[in-house]
């Protein structure tokens, strides 16, 4: 009979991570238990991945689909942008100017109206189905595009605490960790903790381990599952220690005064500093939000705000990605759960709406200055190339070298990386 | 007058939500901004009406005088004025004023000046007669030591009726007054209560939706959104704020009751005493108060949500402004039987 170390239960799971700690359990785990096989078409040059998440629904109409001088189009005007012909948002005078690093999608109809739902179908490319659950795009681009040398996550998202579990079947290993623009915590040698304390704690461990795998590796029980997790308790480790060594990373007093005020100094502005400084720590997916568009009430007022805010921080980030030769392999998405009801409500308001809204993407693989998709006159209905979060979620893969078709295979399964019944929305893809 | 009996009157309907509304000096015509990007000239007793093409909503609107004319601030950051339509709907005079959204105007008591305000903090004075530029405050100046200036978009505006003061209020609920003679800010103080950063919103609510004298300035009056709860539902309730001009003091705060929820989008002052606003949110009213008394005396509910209001020349009715594209006028008298 077989010891089985890991039954592969839930409980199981949250008693090895409660060992382990947040820290351990966030950059190591049972992702590595499954074959790796070979991604067909995969190429692997160090593409990232950086998504703009407009928390709670941000209007098409007053960003990337501009319905001017018309009854749903709300009191903003159109301005032209840096491609001739493509008209943006007047709340974005900003991001204009880069527009010939960004693409639009203007057809998206993900048939939802609800929030939960709809951040699950924009990350995760599926519709939220009982008993099943699919990883979020970060952790398939951190699986995707794993850097195995790199003792930093491969999936982070700011502002959140802790680690997400959103990696579903790729595992912990590939789940989020959060940052909110300082080091991940428990990621220092506690105070009360002396150097030498510490060392004569890790050698402890090391041999601790040593006897352990000895008795795996070569004793009446030994098996390869049994090798491979206890590979895993020694990775997670060594890879904590690693990225304690890394802390600086997330330490934005490194960058220059300059790029704080360039940036803003409120949150966005700050977080979309870390972004770039994770990018260029060559981190393969970073998320960062940016709340709150849920505008039911005076939606005019409150898209002023918070794109005000969000204009010039996310347009420093393309143009410094640009000039630091990193925008060709890093994907840029900016999304939200939903767009808003062209009908303006009695609020001055705009309403949940799934049927007929944008998002923005470029850098990696997009061809930039493509608009794919159109709605009609007052932005009711998509009347060209309809498309919806699965196309979008293929695409995004295609975009950083992935085949979205192809499949993860774990303990002998294949999970694609992607809805089969979906395909990459080809126009948009360079 | 007896506002217990105030009843719709009348009621225009539009194809478009209205945001706006004033009557005209003589009190014959009521003007109305919609989302139509138009301003209307509707005279009710003629049931004629004039579209002025604004290309923009309009929110502020205001006549020069008795006899001047009609001026439009546009959410394009256009002035634009307006002769009296039976010569030609097409405007005489269109300034770029404001770079974005022009929140307020306002004019002088003496009809000669025109001050406005808007999304950009600056706050502009034009002479009505020929739309020169006057003077421009804008950033921050020290006074005794301290910096003052708006720090977010500038919501209101209105001339002391003593003609040498301007008073300024924005989004964060900062109250300005400007000195018209030295050309500079005097002091600055701020309604706490009507404005709010809604954390979980991350988002700042409130600002002056209004701001008035009383005629013999000694008193200012402030309106918007209080006690907000929610701030992207809108949850909080409309307020009046009253301060005492000569040492900013707040005295009182007008307050519903029952509870409404939503904005007191305008406050007039009845010359009688009453001070009348217009709500909306969850549904629309017309809220009555006295003067120093905090509660509503009497509460009108409104078949949609009310987004400006006005006072008729004659102290008897009402123009309101309506989100449900209809201008309804309304009588502070009993029903004609």
């Amino acid at each position: 009979m077989k010891r089985q170390a890991n039954c592969g239960s839930a409980a199981h799971e949250i008693a090895r991570r409660h060992f382990l700690g947040l820290l351990g359990a966030g950059t190591a785990g049972l992702g590595l238990l499954g074959a790796n096989r070979v991604l067909g078409g995969l190429k692997e040059q160090n593409r990232r991945v950086l998504v703009v998440f407009l928390h709670g629904g941000v209007s098409q109409l007053e960003t990337w689909d501009p319905k001017p001088m018309t009854k749903t189009g709300g009191p903003f005007r159109a301005i032209p942008t840096k491609v001739p012909g493509i008209h943006i948002s007047e709340l974005l005078p900003k991001t204009a100017q880069h527009m010939d690093k960004l693409a639009l999608i203007r057809g998206l109809n993900t048939h939802n109206n609800d929030h939960s739902k709809g951040y699950y179908q924009m990350r995760h490319g599926r519709d939220r189905m009982p008993g099943l659950d699919f990883p979020h795009l970060g952790a398939v681009t951190a699986r995707g595009l794993e850097r195995p040398q790199s003792p930093l996550p491969g999936f982070i998202r700011v502002p959140s605490g802790g680690r997400g579990s959103d990696a579903a079947y790729l595992g912990p290993r590939y789940g989020s960790i959060g940052v909110n623009g300082k080091p991940p915590v428990n990621s220092s040698r506690p105070a009360t903790l002396t150097e030498a304390a510490d060392l004569a704690r890790r050698e402890f461990r090391r041999r601790a381990d040593e006897r352990f795998a000895r008795n795996r590796h070569s004793g009446p029980f030994a098996t390869d599952s049994g090798k491979a997790e206890t590979g895993i308790y020694a990775e997670s480790y060594d890879q904590a220690l690693r990225l304690m060594a890394k802390r600086d990373v997330f330490d934005l007093s490194h960058e220059p005064q300059r790029d704080h005020e360039r940036y803003g100094k409120h949150d966005f502005g700050q977080h979309c500093l870390l972004a770039r400084r994770l990018l260029e720590n060559d981190v393969p997916f970073v998320e960062v939000t940016h709340r709150n568009y849920d505008t039911h009430n005076e939606n005019f007022s409150f898209h002023l705000e918070q794109l005000g805010e969000f204009d010039t921080p996310f347009s420093c980030l393309v143009q410094d990605l640009h000039e630091r030769g990193l925008l060709e392999s890093t994907l840029v998405v900016v999304m939200s759960e939903f767009g808003r009801t062209p009908k303006i409500n009695v609020r001055y308001g705009r309403d949940h709406w799934g049927k007929s809204w944008s998002i923005c993407l470029g850098g990696a693989g997009i061809a930039p200055g493509t608009v794919v998709g159109k709605t009609n006159e007052t932005g009711m209905e998509v009347v060209d190339r309809e498309v919806d979060h699965g196309e979008l979620f293929h695409t995004y893969l295609q975009a950083v070298g992935l085949d979205s078709h192809s499949s993860f295979t774990i303990g002998g399964r294949d999970f694609p990386l992607a809805d089969p019944a979906k395909s990459p929305i080809k126009e948009v893809l360079s | 007058m007896d506002i217990q009996k105030t009843h719709v009157e009348a009621e225009h309907a539009h194809d478009s939500p209205l945001i706006s509304c004033r009557f005209s000096p003589s009190g014959e015509e009521v003007v109305f901004g919609a989302e139509d990007f138009h301003v209307h000239r509707w005279n009710a007793n003629a049931d004629r009406k004039v579209s002025l093409n604004t290309e923009a909503w309009v929110r502020a609107l205001a006549f020069a005088g008795k006899d001047g004319p009609l001026i439009t601030g546009g959410y394009d950051g256009r002035l634009m004025w307006w002769p009296d339509p039976a010569a030609s709907p097409k405007p005489i005079r269109t300034i770029d004023a404001h770079e974005g959204w022009i929140r307020a105007i306002a004019i002088s008591p003496d009809g000669a000046r025109l001050a406005s305000v808007g999304n950009d903090r600056a706050i502009r004075l034009w002479k009505v007669a020929d739309g020169a530029p006057i003077h421009e405050f804008e950033g921050t100046t020290v006074v005794e030591d301290k910096s003052i200036g708006h720090e977010s978009h500038i919501y209101n505006v209105a001339f002391h009726p003593g003609g040498t003061s301007l008073v300024t209020g924005d989004l964060k609920g900062q109250l300005i007054e400007w000195d018209l003679k030295a050309l500079r800010p005097k002091r600055s103080w701020t309604a706490e209560s009507l404005s709010k950063y809604d954390k979980t919103f991350r988002a700042q609510i409130g600002g002056f939706r209004d701001l008035l004298f009383d005629a013999s300035g000694s008193k200012l009056f402030g309106s918007g959104i209080t006690k907000v709860t929610n701030a992207f539902a809108g949850v909080g309730n409309p307020s009046v704020v009253e301060f005492n001009w000569d040492d900013g003091k707040q005295l009182n705060e007008y307050l519903t009751k029952p509870k409404l929820q939503g904005v007191a989008w305008r406050t007039v002052l009845h010359p009688d005493g009453p001070i009348i606003a217009a709500h909306g949110g969850s549904g629309g009213s017309l809220v009555f108060w006295k003067p120093g008394q905090t509660d509503s005396t009497h509460q009108v509910k409104l078949p949609q949500n009310a987004r400006d209001l006005d006072l008729h020349p004659d102290g008897k009715r009402l123009a309101v402004a309506c989100s449900d594209s209809k201008l309804r006028l309304c009588l502070m008298e009993a029903k004609a039987n």
